[in-house]
């Protein structure tokens, strides 16, 4: 049996179980409430059965998977299966007995649905665990066989003959392979600042129109005419970008006499800017709008143009709340991986011209796990050390962001 | 005098005034028209590949072609024009209907891609008397464009004319179906601990924190720890609609969590407070009072949630889900691939008919994720409720 079909099994054998022991416990409850009040309700008896029979069992058969899965002990999978259910059983036979008037069922299964909730909360920790955990482990793994400041400050990426390493055939009088990441940092920051170029200016503008200037009408159309940019699917955007924007870019170019290459900065680079536009405009606009409107009528009151009220009264008030929109837009900027990957290159490249094609962090880690190396090798490795860097940055943006719009909200709400 | 001044420098001020509107009209537009312009040009990519050409050909089934010399099946002439993908599936079609061998039959079948191109006036390798034959065969109505079924019957192949999304299409359903099962509940069950039973302490603000800093994290390092934890530590198999579809899983949660708080949120006390008066207990008032109010808003944020899962592609390429998958995928651990990866893929091949199918495949990926949210959008206008 596979571990499919004995999960498959466990559910099937424990659904039915579930079922009888409901019945057994509602008719338990109602028998014995015949002569004196229930403190619950007959079904939460009923509740209260099915809790003791799938809480042991499950109890039982995730212990026993962490052991087998943790190679301390392997019991074979049909025991755990047997063990689990008959443990379950177990329990239901002491919920039936323990059924009588004055067992608060209710209680009991108030508190047991708690601890399930805060459980599904915990989920979310854990989710950050183990992204940090499984990066930081492959990541310390890459920095004992590069250099954490070989990494830092290189300038050359040359992991070509990385896979020889891998094989056990370093010594064999070739090339060390380099792993400097600042060209891929720079290559990063250049797409990001072009994005944001694009995204900052007409998000921001777009949110003043849609807060200041629209009828509410208006507004209720514009936004979610905005927010498609945003759900359209990042692999679409890339393939605009690298079949559509980027021979354009490379055609504006010659017409205006310079030489671009095929894959640029330049046509990824705008491309996320126009993903981003939505992110600011519609977290601008909700900040716009919680602006007071009493601060806008006493400066209007003072005579005031509407423009110089919105630039001196109303995007001071909002400052925290736009900066913290746009770097959530730089965020997302430097974590965009599909459009880069389709349109922006392969090559490490350090330069200042956006109409060369240079290559970024995610597209790295992109090419470093897709390739045909061994998990070991520190090619594969070096995709743990990059996303590593990748993390903390956007974890850091994030939280700065959160933090100043959490304060914002204190402010005005 | 002072009048005259300062008329001017009004003058000014409105000039400014109006410059300023002119430029937040600008934006907006500039968005809308990268919208239209966008939209219209995936759809001239992507509609010739709704047409597929198809030639006329009489079939011989023939012993020679059960052996395996599938080229036999049809006359000389016309061999070079008809897809050699499709004639390759005829020994197995004979195997399967031995009644047919000695037949022969006329039918309408897959032109080649270079035939394909050729009749959509797009650039085309097709040689010059092959050309000839086209043109001919086309005056006597032997050779014509067909609706594509075939794109939404077939599963992927390396010869584009036979190339089709329904692999991939089982496959996003696969993974869609896993991300909704394992994200929905605990999403939302989350949400209700958060904003029905969490005391205010720092655990619960670290929670809270933690779930707003997850929905920002980039996609890619969900990829990385479906990588190191799902197949590496727990091995499920790489490539699996399991795998893909718990780093979705994973992915999404925190959207469905803030979108259902934000549900739960908006259900004022008085309801609570009303069945906790009549005695229920705090679950009886959630189950039966708040969570049914709240539910059109938590299924619209979970609709929306989905449909950014359904779009996502750097995580599944991370947990190796850029496969070649010919066949549709038989269970949640089989290989499978998604459309968005499916896409990905097609991008990156060289051939130009593989790039009007990609534009067709964005198509349709673009037409499900657009109905999921504006099913959504109704869903909250249709529900919405002032208290």
């Amino acid at each position: 049996m596979t571990t499919a079909d004995i999960i498959f099994v466990f559910i099937a054998g424990l659904l039915p179980l579930a079922w009888g022991a409901h019945f057994l416990g509602t008719r338990q409850a109602e028998s014995a409430g015949r002569k004196v009040a229930l403190h619950s309700r007959p079904g939460q008896y009923g509740w209260f059965a099915v809790l003791s029979l799938s809480l042991p069992a499950l109890v039982v058969a995730v212990v026993a998977s962490l052991l087998s899965l943790s190679g301390l002990y392997q019991p074979p999978p049909t025991m755990i299966l047997i063990a689990s259910l008959l443990v379950g059983t177990g329990g239901l036979v002491l919920s039936i007995r323990a059924i009588q008037p004055a067992l608060r069922a209710r209680n009991l299964i108030e508190k047991v649905i708690r601890w399930m909730l805060l459980l599904a909360a915990g989920l979310s920790i854990l989710t950050t665990l183990g992204i940090v955990l499984s990066v930081l482990f492959e990541a310390i793994e890459f920095f004992h066989l590069v250099g954490f400041w070989d990494f830092l400050t290189g300038t050359e990426w040359h992991p070509d003959t990385a896979f020889l390493q891998g094989a056990g055939r370093a010594a064999e009088g070739v090339a060390k392979p380099q792993f400097g990441s600042v060209p891929i940092f720079a290559g990063t920051l250049m797409i990001t600042a072009i994005a944001m170029m694009v995204a900052l200016p007409v998000g921001l503008y777009a949110a003043i129109f849609m807060s200041e200037y629209a009828s509410p009408r208006l507004r209720g159309w514009l936004k979610p005419a905005l927010e498609i940019l945003a759900g359209i699917p990042t692999v679409v955007y890339g393939f605009f970008a690298a079949i559509t924007i980027s021979p354009l870019v490379v055609q504006m170019a010659a017409f205006l006499g310079i030489h671009s290459d095929a894959t640029n900065a330049l046509a990824p680079g705008i491309v996320m800017g126009v993903m981003i536009i939505p992110f600011i405009s519609s977290l601008s606009d909700d900040v716009l709008h919680s602006v007071p409107q009493a601060l806008r009528e006493s400066s209007l009151a003072l005579g005031t143009t509407k423009a110089e009220t919105i630039r001196h009264i109303v995007l001071p008030a909002a400052m925290p709340g736009i900066v913290s929109a746009a770097l959530l837009g730089i965020s997302r900027a430097i974590g965009e991986t599909m459009i880069v990957v389709m349109a922006a290159g392969l090559r490490p490249n350090l330069t200042w011209n956006p109409l060369e094609g240079m290559t970024t962090v995610t597209v790295r880690i992109v090419d470093a796990l897709t390739g045909d190396q061994a998990f070991n090798s520190p090619l594969t490795l070096s995709a743990f050390g990059l996303g590593l860097v990748l993390l903390v940055m956007t974890m850091i943006l994030n939280l700065i962001s959160l933090s100043v719009v959490r304060r914002f909200r204190m402010k005005y709400e | 005098m002072n009048n005259i001044k300062t008329s001017s420098a009004i003058r000014r001020r409105y000039r400014a005034d109006g410059r300023f509107k002119v430029y937040c009209l600008a934006a907006v537009l500039f968005a809308l028209l990268f919208l239209v312009f966008f939209f219209s040009d995936l759809m001239t990519r992507g509609w010739p590949a709704l047409l597929q050409a198809e030639v006329q050909a009489d079939i011989h089934y023939s012993e020679v072609v059960a052996e395996g010399r599938y080229r036999k099946a049809i006359d000389k002439s016309l061999r070079p024009l008809v897809s050699r993908g499709w004639l390759r599936t005829l020994p197995l079609y004979l195997e399967d209907h031995p009644q047919k061998m000695g037949s022969r039959e006329e039918l309408w079948v897959i032109a080649s891609s270079a035939v394909d191109q050729y009749l959509k006036g797009h650039s085309s390798k097709l040689k010059l008397r092959h050309r000839k034959l086209v043109d001919k065969l086309k005056s006597e109505g032997r050779i014509k464009l067909a609706f594509n079924t075939g794109l939404f019957t077939r599963g992927d192949s390396k010869m584009p004319e036979i190339a089709g999304i329904r692999s991939a299409v089982v496959g996003t359903l696969y993974v869609l179906f896993l991300t909704m099962i394992f994200a929905l509940p605990t999403g939302i069950m989350t949400a209700i601990y958060l904003e029905e039973f969490a005391p205010d302490n720092r655990f619960i603000r670290l929670i809270e924190l933690n779930i707003n800093n997850l929905a920002a994290i980039p996609s890619i390092m969900f990829g990385l720890l479906g990588l190191a934890i799902f197949i590496n530590f727990f091995g499920v198999p790489r490539s699996s609609a399991l795998a893909g579809g718990l780093t979705l899983a994973l992915m999404t949660l925190p959207v469905v969590v803030i979108s259902a708080r934000a549900a739960l949120k908006a259900i004022p006390d008085s309801i609570r407070e009303g069945a906790l008066g009549v005695g229920a207990s705090p679950w009886q008032s959630i189950w039966h009072h708040v969570l049914p109010l709240a539910m059109p808003g938590i299924m619209t944020g979970s609709i929306i949630g989905l449909a950014q899962a359904m779009g996502e592609t750097a995580p599944l390429i991370i947990v190796g889900m850029i496969a070649y998958i010919p066949d549709s995928p038989d269970g949640i651990l089989d290989a499978a691939t998604v459309l968005p990866a499916q896409i990905y893929t097609w991008a990156g091949e060289p051939m130009r008919a593989y790039a009007e199918r990609t534009a067709a495949g964005i198509l349709v990926l673009l037409a499900v994720l657009l109905s999921m949210n504006a099913l959504a959008i109704g869903l909250r206008r249709h529900f919405e409720r002032r208290w």
